[in-house]
């Protein structure tokens, strides 16, 4: 019994931490309706400076006196990140800001290792609170019990601060309506940033308050951030009493999960997660979330089919690539081959992200099923290549059905949150569930039959099989499903008034776009011999976002330029320097705020720009995203 | 002797929200060819009343039949499939596709194609498309972003849409707000017309009174959630109690709100 006391406490002192974190996240979208990912990465270098400091700055006052220090010279830094760059992307969609901040996430684990070198930090006990307190035979930390009274002091000086102040009054009143509180003539330039301030303030206080607990890594950041999207899902986005409760909801179930499901403790999280989100879509204690706002470019240019000479162009460029092998090496075709895998990738996202409007962060997981289906089957079943290819797939379409599901049930952030966590799932249990998907050291020995085998085989099966998901899912666009599709994405109120049943038509585009990363995967899986969880984790997911933002998010093909140039850039930086994520994550920033329009995006405003000098009534199309007045 | 039944017949519709009696007890039928309008002070029911017709919103109790059958808490798609069509009170458009394609969506949805992954939506009916926006006097914007249009042709081609799937009802929530007076006459004149051709049944709430006593055959006043008057336009414009509600809107609501407060 003093045992199960004992967990839960300890359960109690993790949720300190994690309640801190999110209610920054909270905070912060509560006002600004940025879903800031990059707040991991605030924790992560709160951690680093208080290691730091503690090092440097000795007795009690030394130690209090670095986490407090350490807290607020990070929320410096998020200053100067509200200012330099957020500023600048209030008003485009949540995606952008979503991505914008991740690349800023990228950019901070490859400078963290630059500063503080890769190996784990172990820093030092807090003064104070360094023995342990003896319960019935089982130990407690003495600083467990000083994080579990932390937390509900913080709450309550939260609590004080929005309710007593004429600064929290504000706050308040912004997370009801902004622009209402512009309109009352209050500078919101300022009242954005501090609370952006105060945020990441926490966020820093509570990775440095991990110290005595912890050691410090460079990839504390992820994992904190897939737990603290799951606080505030749970507890209801904008709700701080709501991350409370959801903090230490998760915190228990992880305290607990382990001693009752130790397989499979990380996905008990998220089915919770995921039911909370089904049942109460804005979670426990969240408001539903209002209409989405109107986003600048809205009014795109109106798609159509390519004309002939267009298709010409496209098909002469096809001709061109299949002739690679002639002149090019093997490694040069094994760039090419994964390109085209990648293409696949790409376009199947798009569909559903740019003609459904539904921005899947989790979309690796279609991508990883079909690469472990090809793994069950030619592993296990022994399948033929031929046979495997046509198959494995079906595991990325099965998924995608289950998931697909429930996920199309939301919409907005709470779908990208939900999405996210689908893919959380599939990784842990290709992680933990080690007998049959060999877990970390995934399944080896994937090898294509022999008329695949040579790497310009290889290319133009890959080539081919590009060429025609990219053809079919074009033709989609066109087609009437396609039509139906776009159709719910502008408007659900319209749709459903024109007897289209919406979920139903975006589960099926769901499952469309799974099964089309799942032959990407399929692929991939025979192009590397092998399959890791890592072909289903977050990384991945977002490699495919920043390539069809990279392309264009609102084109009809962006896509295949985005996976193309972005895969390439990928090869060749990875091969050329150790800071890869550094200038990938900056070029991500970059990407969101100078070519909102992506690549192929831009290149149709220019044309457009040349044919008619002056765009009747498309202003909007030329118009910069603004800042936040 | 059977009489065939009424196009739209509303009985005994309630809805409260809390203590909030938004509709009380509304029950009133309409003929097919007859353009009726719901009218009453703000916050009078019209817009709840209107939305518990196609399915928008579910009745506490009552019923709403269509030709006799029963289609009270249905889905709105399942009723458009019956033959009820619906515009906004704040226009519901697709804003980036074309007006052309805007319309074809509802053509797909209407030849139940909407699964059709494989034929091609541009071409799709385009005959069809180009005459409903004839019809409305949008033909020569068919190729234009919806996006980019300006209200009052937004709410024309919600009427191009809704006629989409050759309606026998047509609910119109405030077809005219936020119209330029000209705008509003033409649009209800051109309503009208398409109605009395084609036979088709036409609900519409509207505060423009001027609106209302020109194109409507028949009037019903809401007043806080109750039907209070029913008859022609001339009728409902003689009746005392309307003017008292009505006409007289800001003081006596605001008296007989406290009186009902009180009580």
């Amino acid at each position: 019994m003093a045992f199960y006391v004992v967990q839960f406490l300890t359960g109690l002192a993790s949720a300190a931490s994690l309640f801190l974190v999110a209610s920054g996240l909270s905070i912060i979208f509560g006002v600004t309706r940025i879903v800031n990912f990059a707040h991991g990465a605030f924790y992560m270098i709160g951690a680093y400076i208080a290691f730091t400091l503690t090092e440097r700055l000795s007795g009690a006052f030394g130690f209090w006196g670095s986490i407090v220090l350490a807290a607020l010279a990070v929320a410096l830094i998020g200053v100067i990140v509200e200012m330099v760059l957020l500023r600048r992307i209030y008003h485009a969609p949540e995606l952008f800001q979503l991505l914008a901040t991740f690349g800023l996430t990228l950019m901070v684990e490859d400078l963290v290792v630059l500063i503080w070198g890769p190996d784990d930090l172990v820093g030092r006990r807090a003064p104070g609170f360094k023995g342990a307190i003896d319960f019935f035979g089982q130990n407690i930390p003495s600083y467990d019990l000083f994080l579990i009274v932390l937390g509900p002091v913080v709450l309550g000086i939260l609590w004080l601060l929005f309710q007593r102040t004429r600064w929290g009054v504000l706050v308040r009143a912004a997370t009801q309506d902004r622009d209402m509180v512009a309109a009352l003539g209050v500078n919101q330039k300022w009242l954005f940033t501090s609370v952006f301030a105060v945020g990441v303030f926490l966020a820093a206080l509570g990775g440095a308050l991990q110290i005595p607990r912890d050691a410090v890594h460079h990839a504390m950041d992820l994992r904190i951030i897939v737990e603290v999207f799951v606080v505030v899902v749970i507890g209801g986005l904008g709700s701080i009493v709501g991350a409370f409760v959801a903090a230490v909801l998760v915190s228990e179930l992880n305290a607990f999960g382990i001693l009752i499901f130790p397989k499979i403790s990380i996905i008990l999280v998220f089915l919770v997660m995921a039911v909370v989100l089904i049942v109460r879509p804005w979670g426990l204690f969240g408001k539903p979330e209002a209409a989405a706002r109107k986003t600048p470019g809205l009014t795109v240019n109106p798609w159509r089919p390519l004309t002939s000479n267009e298709r010409l162009a496209a098909l002469a460029a096809l001709v061109v690539a299949a002739t690679l092998p002639l002149f090019a090496g093997n490694y040069a075709l094994t760039v090419g081959s994964e390109i085209a895998v990648f293409v696949i990738f790409a376009v199947s996202l798009h569909f559903l992200m740019s003609v459904g409007g539904l921005a899947s962060f989790g979309h690796a997981a279609y991508f990883g099923l079909g690469a472990y289906g090809i793994a069950f089957l030619a592993k296990m079943a022994g399948l033929p290549m031929i046979v495997c290819l046509l198959l494995g797939p079906l595991l990325g379409c099965m998924g995608a059905a289950v998931f697909g599901f429930f996920a199309v049930q939301l919409s907005g952030v709470y779908f990208a949150m939900l999405t996210l966590a689908f893919a959380q799932i599939v990784w842990s249990i290709a992680f933990q569930w080690v007998s049959v998907t060999g877990g970390d050291n995934g399944i080896l020995g994937l090898w294509p039959s022999s008329w695949a085998a040579s790497p310009s085989h290889f290319y133009w099966l890959a080539l081919g099989v590009a060429a025609l998901v990219t053809i079919a899912l074009r033709a989609m666009v066109f087609s009437p499903f396609g039509y139906a599709l776009r159709a719910t994405r502008d408007s659900l109120l319209r749709s459903e008034a024109i007897g289209i049943d919406a979920k139903r038509i975006q589960w099926t585009a769901f499952v469309i776009a799974g099964t089309t990363a799942g032959i990407g995967g399929a692929l991939f899986a025979y192009l590397k011999g092998s399959v890791f969880p890592d072909n289903l984790g977050i990384s991945l997911s977002v490699d495919a976002l920043v390539m069809v933002l990279l392309g264009g998010v609102e084109t009809v093909s962006g896509a295949v330029i985005g996976a193309i140039v972005y895969k390439a850039l990928n090869i060749w930086l990875v091969s050329q320097t150790d800071l890869s994520k550094l200038v990938l994550g900056g070029f991500i920033v970059l990407i969101v705020v100078v070519f909102p329009k992506g690549i192929v995006g831009m290149l149709e405003m220019l044309v457009q720009r040349r044919r008619k000098s002056s765009p009747p009534g498309s202003p909007l199309l030329a118009k910069p995203i603004e800042s936040a007045e | 002797m059977s009489v065939a039944p009424p196009l739209l017949a509303v009985e005994g519709l309630t809805k409260s929200y809390g203590g909030i009696h938004a509709v009380r007890g509304v029950s009133f039928s309409l003929r097919a060819g007859e353009i009726l309008a719901l009218i009453g002070p703000n916050g009078a029911g019209k817009s709840t009343c209107f939305d518990m017709l196609n399915g928008q919103n579910k009745p506490d109790t009552g019923h709403v039949r269509l030709l006799g059958e029963e289609i009270t808490g249905r889905k709105p798609r399942e009723v458009w499939r019956l033959g009820v069509g619906r515009t906004f009170q704040i226009t519901a458009t697709f804003a980036t596709m074309t007006v052309r394609e805007n319309v074809q969506v509802a053509l797909i949805s209407h030849a139940r194609q909407l699964y059709n992954l494989w034929g091609s939506a541009p071409k799709f009916d385009r005959g069809e498309a180009g005459r409903l926006l004839e019809l409305v006097g949008m033909g020569g914007y068919a190729d234009r972003p919806c996006g980019e249009l300006a209200y009052g042709d937004l709410k024309r081609l919600e009427l191009a849409v809704a006629l989409a799937n050759q309606p026998k009802l047509l609910l119109m929530d405030e077809p005219t707000a936020g119209m330029a007076p000209r705008e509003r006459v033409d649009l209800m004149r051109l309503t009208a017309g398409i109605a009395r051709e084609k036979s088709i049944g036409v609900l519409f709430t509207e505060h423009d009174m001027d609106v209302v006593f020109e194109h409507a055959d028949r009037i019903i006043v809401l007043n806080r959630g109750a039907l209070i008057a029913e008859g022609s336009p001339a009728e409902v414009r003689g009746n005392p109690q309307v003017q008292a509600v009505y006409l007289g809107e800001g003081l006596v609501y605001d008296a007989r709100h406290r009186e009902g407060t009180s009580a």
